[in-house]
């Protein structure tokens, strides 16, 4: 008999990839069978009719919908993602090093914050209503209510334009080693790790202090141990599944989060690839890159569902 | 009569200007919306209040202008949001069946793209006007309150006086309106209020990226784009509409934050 948790996994898993199948379908659909003709938008109003059907016919649009998108989904699971409109290059290509910067922000900004999140939730709930708790809840709320592009401006105003602490663009390039590259990134960084603090400290408060409800908290208390140790021995393992849902969805907005950040700081990634694609309405890229964000995006809420299953003691040893 | 917060008192005075400012852009605005008025980037003055922006028109008729567009395309967008993404969680709730399966799996996986991806997806071949941006932010956002009018609707389907209702032979309709709607509004008026700010951040960031509202008509997201070069010089023109969306965002939190505890608190006095 194969073991419970197994099933489990193996069905969210199953899941997930029929989401990711149905998103590629909706991601084409939108691009493709939208009210209006992709290439008249994407030549304008004035285009000629023999450049409108030499487009068309370059694009596949004469072909039906559905060999259209087997066409483009075959080419996808063999790593071709096309070639772009705007410069015919290969679009996996010019991807991957963007992606790898995009990846190494949203990395640094999630190192950051998950721990400042847990640690923070951790220490609002051993001083509930108390000045501590309301000063850092306070805090967080200001930073959600502002969005992110506005935030990444306050910081470069006051932190590299008045004070010339940080660096104000985040450029790198290859020649720059590693601790440079840390360097240019830090605001860029450092904003992410406003926008998902508020919220993942938050949410990691709420699911402790619903721990704390519980008959073995109050054993524990009553036994004589210190409030900390309430909280990190008896609490927080309980709050783990919770907790880490919350921090994945969190990573999941991450990396839509960079995606405006990046235009900000003008960092070479994903995002801003993206954002100059639907400006110059290249389409084959803007496929690309919206399902490349939404695998990423399914994917960790798998990695969430998986360790919260794995994370729940009933299911680890059935009965 | 119940006595209103402080807190909510506040959030309630700002909101109004806000939307006031909004409404009567064009009695209070001291300069046209395009209008050339001064130098670029010219400091705070009495003549102009807020100094001026990069091509030197005046910063604050350009932010009660752009309010004004931010806060029409934010307020109708939730309005379609909530009219598709409320009825239809009330008929998936009432219905059940096939038709709730079927609407839940599909708002599933709307809701797995995230929406700023799936709007630059479908703005990159449709033309952005303002009827399309409202058209795709409304829809995009429906599935949100889809979840949530389900999820109340669902909790009200199973009380006694919805079945007395069906038992006398009441239709469909009467039922969504007349028993679901008057005890479902408390939460989902609480919710129009975090989902108008989401409005407002998503048009802004839209707008920001130059993909939403386009020139020469302001909006606060455009503002900061225009401005986003006197960030390196020192000039603080692009961070004025912070200020005005972090002052709306928290004062129509602080309405709705009421609006819930006003609700919850009443529930736990009925018993």
């Amino acid at each position: 008999m194969v073991h419970p948790i197994l099933k489990l996994v193996a069905q969210r898993i199953a899941l997930g990839l029929v989401l990711l199948w149905a998103a590629s379908v909706l991601i084409f659909v939108g691009t493709q069978i939208l009210p209006g003709d992709v290439a008249q938008s994407i030549l304008g109003q004035s285009a000629t009719p023999v450049s409108l059907a030499n487009l068309r016919e370059e694009l596949g649009l004469n072909d039906p919908p559905l060999t259209r998108y087997l066409n483009w989904a075959g080419g996808v699971l063999q790593g071709d993602l096309g070639t772009a409109l705007t410069n015919k290059k290969d679009i996996a290509e010019a991807m991957g090093k963007r992606l790898g910067n995009t990846l190494f922000l949203a990395f640094w900004a999630a190192v950051i914050s998950v721990p400042l999140a847990v640690t923070l939730g951790l220490i609002a709930v051993r001083y509930q209503g108390r000045w501590p708790d309301k000063v850092i809840s306070t805090a967080t709320l200001a930073t959600v209510s502002v969005p992110e592009f506005l935030l990444g401006y306050i910081l470069m105003y006051v932190l590299s334009v008045k004070f010339s602490i940080l660096p104000s663009l985040a450029t790198i390039n290859d020649s720059m080693n590693f601790g440079e590259k840390l360097y240019a990134i830090s605001l860029p960084v450092l904003v992410l790790v406003l926008v998902v603090l508020g919220h993942m400290m938050r949410m990691t408060r709420a699911a402790i202090l619903n721990v704390m409800q519980s008959a073995y908290i109050e054993t524990a208390e009553l036994k004589g141990l210190r409030p900390i140790s309430v909280i990190a021995k008896h609490a927080f393992p309980n709050a783990i599944a919770p907790v880490v849902n919350v921090v994945m969805l969190n990573l999941a907005y991450l990396v839509v989060g960079v995606v405006v950040v990046e235009v900000v700081f003008v960092y070479p990634g994903m995002g801003q690839y993206l954002v100059d694609h639907v400006a110059k309405r290249d389409v084959p890229v803007v496929q690309a890159c919206g399902l490349v964000f939404a695998a990423i995006y399914i994917g960790l809420n798998i990695v969430a569902d998986v360790v919260s299953i794995l994370a729940n003691p009933r299911l680890r040893h059935p009965k | 009569m119940t006595r209103i917060p402080l807190s909510a008192m506040i959030g309630l005075v700002f909101t109004s200007a806000y939307f006031l400012a909004a409404i009567f852009a064009g009695l209070i605005a001291p300069y046209g919306m395009a209008e050339i008025a001064g130098d670029s980037w010219e400091p705070w003055s009495r003549t102009h209040l807020l100094g001026t922006d990069s091509i030197g028109r005046d910063l604050l008729s350009r932010m009660i202008w752009g309010g004004q567009t931010t806060i029409f395309v934010a307020t109708a967008a939730t309005i379609l949001s909530f009219t598709i993404g409320s009825s239809l969680g009330f008929l998936a709730a009432v219905r059940g069946g096939w038709v709730d399966q079927g609407l839940s799996r599909w708002v599933d996986l709307m809701m797995s793209i995230p929406s700023l991806i799936s709007a630059l997806v479908v703005l990159s071949v449709m033309p952005v006007t303002l009827p399309v941006l409202i058209l795709v932010m409304g829809l995009l956002d429906a599935t949100r309150v889809f979840r949530l009018s389900r999820a109340v609707a669902v909790d009200i389907t199973v009380m006694d006086y919805v079945e007395a209702a069906r038992l006398r032979g009441e239709r469909q309709g009467w039922i969504i309106f007349r028993e679901i709607l008057p005890n479902a509004l408390s939460p989902l008026v609480a919710e129009m209020g975090l989902r108008f700010i989401f409005m407002v951040l998503f048009i802004s960031t839209l707008s920001f990226l130059g993909l939403g509202v386009q020139p020469p008509l302001a909006d606060w997201g455009g503002i900061v784009k225009e401005n986003r070069e006197g960030i390196i010089f020192g000039k603080p023109a692009a961070l004025v509409p912070a200020f005005a969306i972090a002052t709306l965002a928290i004062s129509v939190n602080l309405v709705a934050d009421w609006v819930l505890n006003r609700t919850t608190s009443l529930k736990g006095g009925r018993g």
